[in-house]
This record gives C-alpha cells, sequence and structure tokens, in this order.
C-alpha cells in the first residue's frame, strides 16, 4: 500500500495506483478525455495523448498526467491548482482549435465527451487560430461513418479495436499534425476486415465514429403510399431504450417501446423474439442432427453478423463448423416476406421489414446478397436504439408516460428463451433448454441454467443429457472468441456447443446501444433486466412457442427440413485478411 | 537500394528467409521492414501486405509504421536520391536555395522523381554533419559546403555514372 496526500486529504492505496484512481477514491474528480477503463472487458486506454488530466506533484517540475501516473510513497498531489486548471483549460482550447464547432448539428450533440468537457471547463472562446485538420468522411459501409476531422486521436477506437476484438482495423496513420487514426493503405471500411461490430462507435467520446443513419430513409418509406411496414425489435432494444429518455439502466420498456413505434407509424409492431425461438427450433435441430449422425463438432452459434464476418476473415478453413441458421432478425425477415405477406395478403414487394437492433453489423448483414429473397432483401432496414431513441424524441412522444401495448401477431409471441438473447449466454441456454428436452424426453424442473450466465470472457460447462456430458463453451468479445477458435484450430478443444457474441456483454452491449460512457455496471443492470424478462414470461422454451409451431404446421413443415433450409439457413464465404 | 538485378520472386524469398531466421517477430516489424525497402527499393502495398501476414499483424498496423518514419517510402525512388539538409545550420547557410536550384535543373518538386527515374529530390534534417553546413547526400555520399553553382556539377556526377549507381 501506498500513502500519498491528495488536496490536503491523507490516504492509502494499492501499489500500483494511478492518481486518477486514487482521486477517485476521495471522491475528487479530476476530468479525462483520452482515458478510459473497461477493466472488465479487459481494455484500458491509457495513451495520456490528451493531456486534460494533468495535476501538479510537489517536487515535480511539469505538471503529470493523472489517468497514467502511477502513486509513490509519501507523493503530494494537487488537483485544483490555478496552474492546472490553466493548463487544463489550454489543452482543451488547442483540441478546440482543430475540431469543427458544429455541435448544433453533429450526431453526438449532448452526447459528446469532448462538449461536455468543455461546457464544464466554462471555455467560452478559443483563442488560437490555426490549420485546421480536412480528412475525407468514410462513409463507404453500412454500418459505420468515420470522420476524422472529429477525430481527437484519443485512440479508445484504436485499442477496442486492437486489443479488446482483435481484429486491428485501426492504427495511428501518419506523423505530426497529419496524424489520424486510419485504416491499411487507407483502404475504406467497407474493403477491410471492419466486423462492424461497432465498439469503436461505443468508445469514441466525439463524433469521429458514428452510426450511419437510417432514420430519414424509415421515415420516408412510413409515408409511401401503398407500402406495409413492420417493425421488429430485437431482445437488447427494450432493456437499454428507456436509457434514451433518463430512466433508469436495466429499466425494461417492452410495452412502451411497441407504443411508440405504433405512434411513429409502423402498420404492425412485432418481435425479434418471435423469430429467436424459431432459430432455436432450427439451431436446436441442427446440433441434435449433428450429434447424432456424427456432424462436425463444436456447432458454433451464427445470430451474430459481427462474428460470422469474423470468423470469415480470420477463421476461412473453419467454415464448416458455425450453425448454418441465419440471424433471428434475418430469419423474420424471409418468413415475414413470404409466410406473413400472404396471410395479410400483401404483396411482398410492398412489405417492408425494418429492425430495430442493438448493433451497428446488423446495417451491414442485411445487406449481404445471400440474404435476399427474389431480389428482395429479408430485411430492408435497420435502426438502432438510439436512431429508434432520435425518432421517439424527434416526434415529440412523452415516452416515460406511454401506454404499454401488445405486439402484433402472428409474429409476435415469444418464449422466455428468446428474450435472453440478448445477453452473453443468451442463446446457448436456450438452445439447451429445448435440445435438453428432445434429447432426453423429459421436462426441465428449472430452465435456468447459472453455469453458463456472467460476465466472464470465456465461460465453460459440462452439461449432462442423457449418457453423455455436453461441453458448452460461451465467449464474449472477439479477443475471447479468437482464443476458443485458436483451440479448437489446434485440435486441444472437445466442445460440442460454442456461443459466440462479438460484443462484450453479448447484445445489450452492442454498438447500436445508448452510449455507456465508460460505465460497464450499466450493462450488468441491462443484462439482469434481460433474465427478468425471461422469468416474467410464461412460456419459457422455444418449442412451447405456439405460433411458431403453427408456422411449421402451416408453412415451413418440419423443422430442419426443406422449406427450412430455404428460408432460414445461409452459408459463408472465406474472406481476405486486410 | 533495391538490386536491379533481383527478380520480385527473389527478393520476396529473401525477405522470407530473414524473417525465418529472426530469434522472435515479435517487435521486429521495423527491422524486417528496413530490409524488405533494401530489397524492393521501397515499400508497396504488395510488400507491407506481404510483411503483415508473415508477421501475423495487422495491415493497419503496417501501414502506420511505415507512414509515421520518414526513412519507409511507399514509392519508387530514382537511382540517385538527392537529399537537401534543411536542418538549422544548413538551413541559415543558404540549403533552402540549393534545394530550389536542384528543382530547377532536375525539372521536378521536392519529394518528386524525375521521369526517367534516374533522380528523387528530397529534404532531410540534420545528418550530424553541421561542420559541413549545408550539405548534400547522393544515395550514401555526402557533399559539403554546398554552394548553388555546385548543383549542375553534382547532378553530371550521377548523370556520367548513369543507371549503374548500386549504393
Amino acid at each position: 500500500m501506498v500513502n500519498l496526500t491528495i488536496n490536503g486529504s491523507a490516504l492509502v492505496v494499492p501499489d500500483g495506483s494511478t492518481i486518477l484512481e486514487a482521486a477517485k477514491r476521495v471522491g475528487i474528480h479530476i476530468p479525462t478525455l483520452c482515458h478510459l477503463d473497461l477493466h472488465e472487458m479487459r481494455m484500458v486506454n491509457q495513451v495520456a495523448s490528451c493531456r486534460v488530466c494533468m495535476v501538479e506533484v510537489e517536487n515535480r517540475r511539469g505538471l503529470v498526467p493523472a489517468c497514467s501516473t502511477t502513486v509513490t510513497e509519501g507523493m503530494v498531489v494537487k488537483t485544483d491548482t490555478i496552474r492546472a486548471l490553466k493548463a487544463r483549460r489550454i489543452v482543451v482550447e488547442l483540441l478546440l482549435s482543430d475540431h469543427p464547432s458544429d455541435c448544433l448539428i453533429c450526431e453526438r450533440n449532448r452526447n459528446c465527451d469532448l462538449q461536455s468537457l468543455a461546457a464544464d471547463l466554462g471555455i467560452r472562446e478559443v483563442k488560437f487560430k490555426g490549420a485546421m485538420s480536412t480528412y475525407k468522411r468514410d462513409d463507404s459501409s453500412f454500418s459505420l461513418v468515420r470522420n476524422p476531422d472529429k477525430c481527437i486521436l484519443c485512440r479508445r477506437c484504436e485499442t477496442m479495436c486492437g486489443e479488446v476484438q482483435t481484429v486491428g482495423v485501426y492504427s495511428a496513420v501518419d506523423r505530426g499534425f497529419m496524424t489520424t487514426i486510419g485504416t491499411a493503405f487507407d483502404l475504406p471500411m467497407k474493403d477491410t476486415a471492419c466486423t462492424f461490430c461497432g465498439q469503436c462507435v461505443s468508445v469514441c467520446p466525439t463524433g469521429a465514429l458514428t452510426e450511419v443513419d437510417n432514420t430519414r430513409k424509415v421515415l420516408d418509406v412510413l409515408n409511401r403510399p401503398g407500402k406495409v411496414v413492420i417493425a421488429q425489435t430485437a431482445p437488447a432494444i427494450r432493456v437499454a431504450l428507456g436509457e434514451e429518455f433518463g430512466m433508469e439502466p436495466g429499466t425494461r420498456v417492452t410495452g412502451k417501446m411497441v407504443s411508440a413505434l405504433r405512434r411513429i407509424g409502423f402498420d404492425y409492431v412485432m418481435d425479434t423474439d418471435f423469430a429467436a425461438d424459431l432459430t432455436i427450433i432450427e439451431e436446436a435441430s441442427e446440433f441434435v442432427h449433428r450429434l447424432q449422425h456424427g456432424g462436425t463438432l463444436p456447432i458454433l452459434t451464427s445470430c451474430c453478423p459481427a462474428w460470422v464476418k469474423f470468423f470469415e476473415h480470420n477463421f476461412p478453413d473453419l467454415l464448416d463448423i458455425p450453425s448454418t441458421c441465419k440471424s433471428p432478425h434475418e430469419m423474420f425477415g424471409a418468413v415475414a416476406k413470404t409466410y406473413l405477406a400472404t396471410k395479410l395478403g400483401v404483396d411482398p414487394k410492398n412489405l417492408v421489414i425494418v429492425s430495430i437492433m442493438p448493433c451497428l453489423a446488423k446495417k451491414y448483414e442485411a445487406a449481404r446478397p445471400e440474404l435476399s429473397g427474389e431480389g428482395e432483401q429479408n430485411v430492408d432496414y435497420v435502426l438502432s436504439t438510439r436512431e429508434l431513441g432520435r425518432m421517439i424524441r424527434e416526434s415529440g412522444m412523452d415516452f416515460a408516460n406511454l401506454p404499454e401495448e401488445e405486439f402484433d401477431n402472428p409474429m409476435g409471441q415469444s418464449s422466455g428463451a428468446a428474450a435472453i438473447f440478448g445477453t452473453t449466454g443468451g442463446v446457448i441456454e436456450a438452445a439447451l433448454r429445448t435440445a435438453y428436452e428432445w434429447l432426453t424426453g423429459n421436462r426441465l424442473e428449472n430452465v435456468e441454467f447459472a453455469q453458463l450466465r456472467g460476465m466472464e470472457g470465456i465461460r465453460e460447462a459440462t452439461v449432462r443429457i442423457n449418457d453423455l456430458d455436453v461441453k458448452i463453451a460461451i465467449a464474449h468479445g472477439l479477443g475471447n472468441a479468437r482464443k476458443l477458435l485458436e483451440k479448437i484450430q489446434r485440435g486441444d478443444a472437445t466442445y460440442h456447443a460454442i456461443e459466440i457474441m462479438a460484443c462484450p456483454g453479448g447484445c445489450i452491449g452492442g454498438g447500436g446501444q445508448p452510449y455507456h460512457h465508460g460505465d460497464i455496471e450499466i450493462l450488468k443492470k441491462r443484462a439482469a433486466a434481460i433474465y427478468s424478462e425471461d422469468r416474467a414470461k410464461t412460456i419459457r422454451r422455444s418449442h412451447e412457442n405456439q405460433d411458431v409451431m403453427r408456422l411449421y404446421g402451416e408453412f415451413l413443415g418440419t423443422p430442419y427440413g426443406e422449406k427450412a433450409h430455404e428460408l432460414l439457413h445461409t452459408s459463408y464465404t472465406k474472406r481476405e485478411k486486410v | 537500394m533495391a538490386s536491379t538485378t533481383m527478380t520480385d520472386e527473389a527478393r520476396y524469398e529473401e525477405l522470407d528467409r530473414y524473417i525465418a531466421d529472426l530469434p522472435d517477430h515479435k517487435g521486429s516489424l521495423i527491422q524486417v521492414l528496413h530490409v524488405a525497402q533494401d530489397l524492393f527499393g521501397y515499400l508497396p502495398q504488395d510488400v507491407q501486405m506481404h510483411v503483415a501476414r508473415k508477421l501475423a499483424l495487422p495491415a493497419a498496423k503496417v501501414y502506420g509504421v511505415v507512414t509515421f518514419y520518414s526513412f519507409f517510402n511507399t514509392e519508387p525512388r530514382g537511382t540517385y536520391t538527392v537529399s537537401v539538409c534543411l536542418g538549422t545550420a544548413c538551413f541559415v547557410r543558404g540549403s533552402e536555395e540549393i534545394l530550389k536550384e536542384f528543382e530547377k535543373q532536375l525539372k521536378v518538386k521536392s519529394d518528386q522523381t524525375t521521369p526517367d527515374n534516374l533522380f528523387t529530390l528530397t529534404t532531410i534534417r540534420c545528418v550530424g554533419a553541421c561542420g559541413l553546413a549545408p550539405v548534400v547526400m547522393v544515395n550514401d555520399r555526402v557533399y559539403g559546403r554546398v554552394t548553388a553553382k555546385d548543383v549542375a556539377s553534382i547532378i553530371d556526377d550521377c548523370m556520367a555514372k548513369g543507371g549503374s549507381e548500386n549504393g
């Protein structure tokens, strides 16, 4: 332990603590900008590049950055001297001198760390006038937009992409004033190995990285005569959307969300959870089939489009192990444009499917050519949780006081198994509930598999089914996924089934969710809400969803059968690693 | 400088041999890029990709390092790289005039290569020979106390040797 004094208060902190961490213990706030400590995701961005957290240390000539200076015995720190305050102000003014001042029309308006910092420091003018960086905006992808003019070179995106996700799309390029955070050979994002997970957007402190905004297109199509527009909502939206309206993280707003979508003008509001149940029927069937027919094992889940793109780029030799199941919202689209269109008596060409997703990769996924039928995309538009929040605000609704409404049928009912798709461990737990009962013929007394839950990056569990110990692994975050996949490649893993979600925490921590600003407790609250959504359901097993079973009876035939293959399964492509 | 007689295939083979002999791939990127530039004369995208794959590094990382260090070139160089020093000592003794004279006579701007691929004109910051200021380097050869009048003879020296220099 180390003794030190901060602003006159004596304290004792563990060895290796930074001044910033020590100050936090005694309630002293030191402003930061580039610093980001997502400890549980094993990400600490500590480049100390912004110099906003400069503090005074007795007997040191210069100021030191609090975020990366470790405490020493007897250290005397002052965080609020005139010298420190002036230095901080100059640093922020210098940052602002090379930053567009279009806050009013910026995507991150009211949600920007730099803007908040400038406001907190009371900056009213920028004394420094000099050259401004001007770079090309990269809006080449379906998922995210890079606007390097707004980049403050904090390198959070580079750390997230390189160290947590191990994708490594970004690097600092060039030097001095010309430095940008760019891609290899300045390639447009669409030509890189980017998985579009959007975690870089989640941690970007400014408007340098944002999602592709589809709200205008959706508003247009909602007002186009003759179009029947259907919204479907992912499991993770209902436990996070409330945050956009100042509600406590972890508040479940399912009914209000349905209400809001109806008021925005969607003709039908249905549920991706319905399709999650459908996914389980297909995926559990595929698992049982592989198990009983000597198929390739382990089976890997395929709901996460960022994960799919990751293994296409990084493990092209393992393309036969992921499940061939489409992701739930794509299954929804494929069924809606066939089965539902007939039921509603609508020409599929006039049926528009809009997915509300916690995810930016879903935007890219919707445009994948193999996910189209009859020349029409299964899903037409994807909106993130944040975009839906903006549409609700724009329409002037009082979200917190909206009535609770129910999803429309016949694709609106779902089980608790579907609800938990939104968190790490949820998909495999949902699949087990069904596979277990199918394989044993016994009903599970307790459907909750506690050993599959939690926030550890890689988790393993063994579940006894008949006379087989089914070995399960779960990974969230692509770096953890890589570790598992490399184990399989080396041949020293004997799993039967693996669930992978690209984003830390699973979809609740998706790149399209309300910004967490580094507070990982928010993700845990969302996960808890997901599990309470499950417990609140009367049906908790996908195979007991009567509307899904009716869909098979009336239209699809047998699970994992010919029609199901045509509509609900997909294929993967080998991709270059750039 | 690149060996003019080697085929690209042979260059890649030599580069791969060098990488294979490294005791540890970790932290060897800059070293490998130096060797690659010696072999190819510059670091085109294909070579950077090759290095990235061999060292199991993201291509962005390799590109980041290549663009950071001014020693690395991503465009082919002429047989003779004329580097005019613009460091403080050379600058105050008139090296800017020398640069202008080279630009005039070679009909290229700084960081450009002549159409016949004989000369690349560039600037450097201090070669540690300030006593000789102003200094011009042609490949590895240092010319000291250069004046604008000397420019023509420096160019002539090179022209006399033609494209055969292998320095």
